[in-house]
């Protein structure tokens, strides 16, 4: 395993060079290869069980790895997962997650309000348990929680699941603004093909055996997508 | 008891209030019962070596808690097996080398004057576990909604993990002359899970397992010398007793 923040070229916030990952002895990721440059935005798209999520929880050190994933220096990462199991009466309230993140980033109380301002969560849902939020709520919290820290790398997973349609749209726009205004980059994984085609500059597609990485109209065929998930796939580009 | 056992039996209390409300929010309130269990062959080695038993109870706990937190590091369905045979055959290995007044004193805790260097060493343990949770609660919170949120956060998610299972492991230490090897871990559990469900944030949590703890602990030796009987037993059942009473407000809310 190499140093994790060892140089990367210009330009570049992250290169992954022969990423191989396995888990127990199922390999899930197979020399695995791509760069994103600085202030893009990146889809990870793929069918389910093809490494997605272990994609990310590896660029952020949680699982260990053969090949080089590299960082440039100053990355401060922030990582929306999936789905957490938490116990309904948990006696953690949202201010009280959002403090401990403020707290150990050093940054003052007026960030919190505003990174929860940023993704339309209210005070009342905030002083909520965090296991009685809804998953929308939840979601919006894991992200108001990055956002505190002042990132300039967000990690998505899946981040408007659970969310209702127009929470989906607030949400993805959210994400949008933030990635052009603060020049943030941004490797989010999504199941909605029109969302990727429409938010994201480039798009990894990962599927059991093979990778592909390039911009949504190369990648987006209905041939490369007939391939990876069986049948026929159909998604509709908003025009804007 | 003197005024030093009080204010010892008083930090302990603190400490068990504080590592409890963490044990019971991270849900290992049933790891606390065998890894307190491990105790009791190290005061055995202790006893045969003649040297103090505290001193061979801390050892075989801070080994324990080590033991726990490099299984958990392997991770796996494994973690419950390793615990529930290991500490189970440390119960009967320390049953075999204690016997007597000693063995019932090592489960159960006993009276007896505590020694000076015990109370000097009680009072440090005590305060630097308190000063510990309540110092790093923020890291332990993030880190027990999500170790990964916890990594990008900058937080050694190891580190921490071995410190609280060492704070978790010496709390059990503090509570032996009180409670016993039996026990310790129902005096940071149960307080915690009173604490869990009467509490709406984390600092109410803190606060009402710290306040249950003490009072557990304090009213519970009253009782059991007006009473002439060990003070561990009746420990537990104040703190039972409480967390009893927490039930009954709901019921009462929802009938309303």
């Amino acid at each position: 395993m190499e140093d994790i923040k060892a140089a990367v070229s210009a330009g570049k916030t992250l290169e992954v060079n022969n990423l191989s990952v396995h888990l127990d002895t199922t390999r899930v990721l197979k020399d695995l290869s791509f760069s994103v440059v600085k202030g893009s935005a990146v889809a990870i798209i793929g069918p389910n069980g093809a490494g997605k999520t272990v994609l990310l929880k590896t660029l952020i050190g949680s699982l260990p790895f053969a090949g080089t994933v590299r960082w440039a220096p100053g990355v401060r990462i922030g990582y929306v997962p999936q789905k957490l199991d938490l116990e309904r009466d948990i006696p953690i309230t949202g201010i009280d997650f959002l403090n401990a993140r403020a707290a150990v980033a050093r940054k003052p109380a007026a960030d919190i309000s505003t990174a929860r301002a940023l993704v339309g969560i209210s005070p009342e849902v905030a002083l909520r348990s965090i296991g009685a939020m809804s998953g929308g709520q939840f979601q919006r919290l894991l992200i108001a929680f990055a956002l505190v820290a002042d990132p300039n790398v967000l990690l998505l997973d899946e981040p408007t699941a659970g969310v209702d349609e127009p929470g989906q749209e607030q949400l993805n726009q959210l994400v949008q603004r933030l990635q052009k205004n603060q020049n943030l980059t941004v490797l989010f994984i999504s199941h909605d093909l029109s969302v990727v085609y429409q938010y994201a500059d480039n798009v990894l597609c990962l599927s059991s055996e093979h990778a592909w990485f390039g911009p949504p109209s190369t990648i987006l065929t209905p041939e490369l997508l007939r391939q990876i998930y069986g049948g026929e796939v159909s998604f509709h580009v908003h025009d804007h | 008891m003197t005024t030093e056992s009080l204010l010892l039996s008083v930090a302990m209390a603190i400490a068990a209030g504080l590592v409890g409300s963490f044990a019971v929010m991270r849900r290992m309130s049933l790891a606390a019962d065998p890894l307190s269990h491990v105790a009791l062959p190290g005061i055995g080695i202790a006893l045969a070596l003649h040297i103090h038993p505290v001193f061979g109870a801390v050892v075989a706990l801070v080994f324990g808690a080590l033991l726990v937190w490099a299984v958990e590091e392997r991770g796996g369905a494994t973690t419950e097996s390793v615990i529930g045979v290991v500490f189970s055959a440390a119960l009967a290995i320390g049953s075999i080398m204690t016997t007597g007044e000693d063995l019932i004193e090592a489960l159960f805790g006993g009276a007896g004057a505590l020694s000076s260097s015990e109370k000097i060493f009680g009072l440090l343990v005590a305060s630097a576990i308190i000063l510990f949770i309540i110092a790093f609660r923020n890291s332990l919170i993030i880190m027990m909604v999500s170790p990964d949120i916890a990594r990008t956060a900058g937080i050694n998610v190891k580190r921490f993990d071995l410190l609280y299972l060492e704070s978790f492991a010496l709390t059990i230490a503090l509570g032996l002359r009180y409670l016993g090897v039996l026990l310790m871990g129902a005096l940071i559990i149960i307080p915690a899970a009173t604490g869990k469900r009467l509490a709406h944030d984390l600092k109410s949590m803190l606060w009402i397992s710290v306040v249950l703890s003490v009072m557990s602990a304090t009213l519970g030796s009253v009782i059991s010398m007006h009473l002439h009987r060990e003070a561990g037993p009746i420990i537990v059942l104040v703190a039972t007793a409480l967390f009893l009473l927490s039930l009954l407000p709901r019921r009462a809310w929802k009938r309303a």
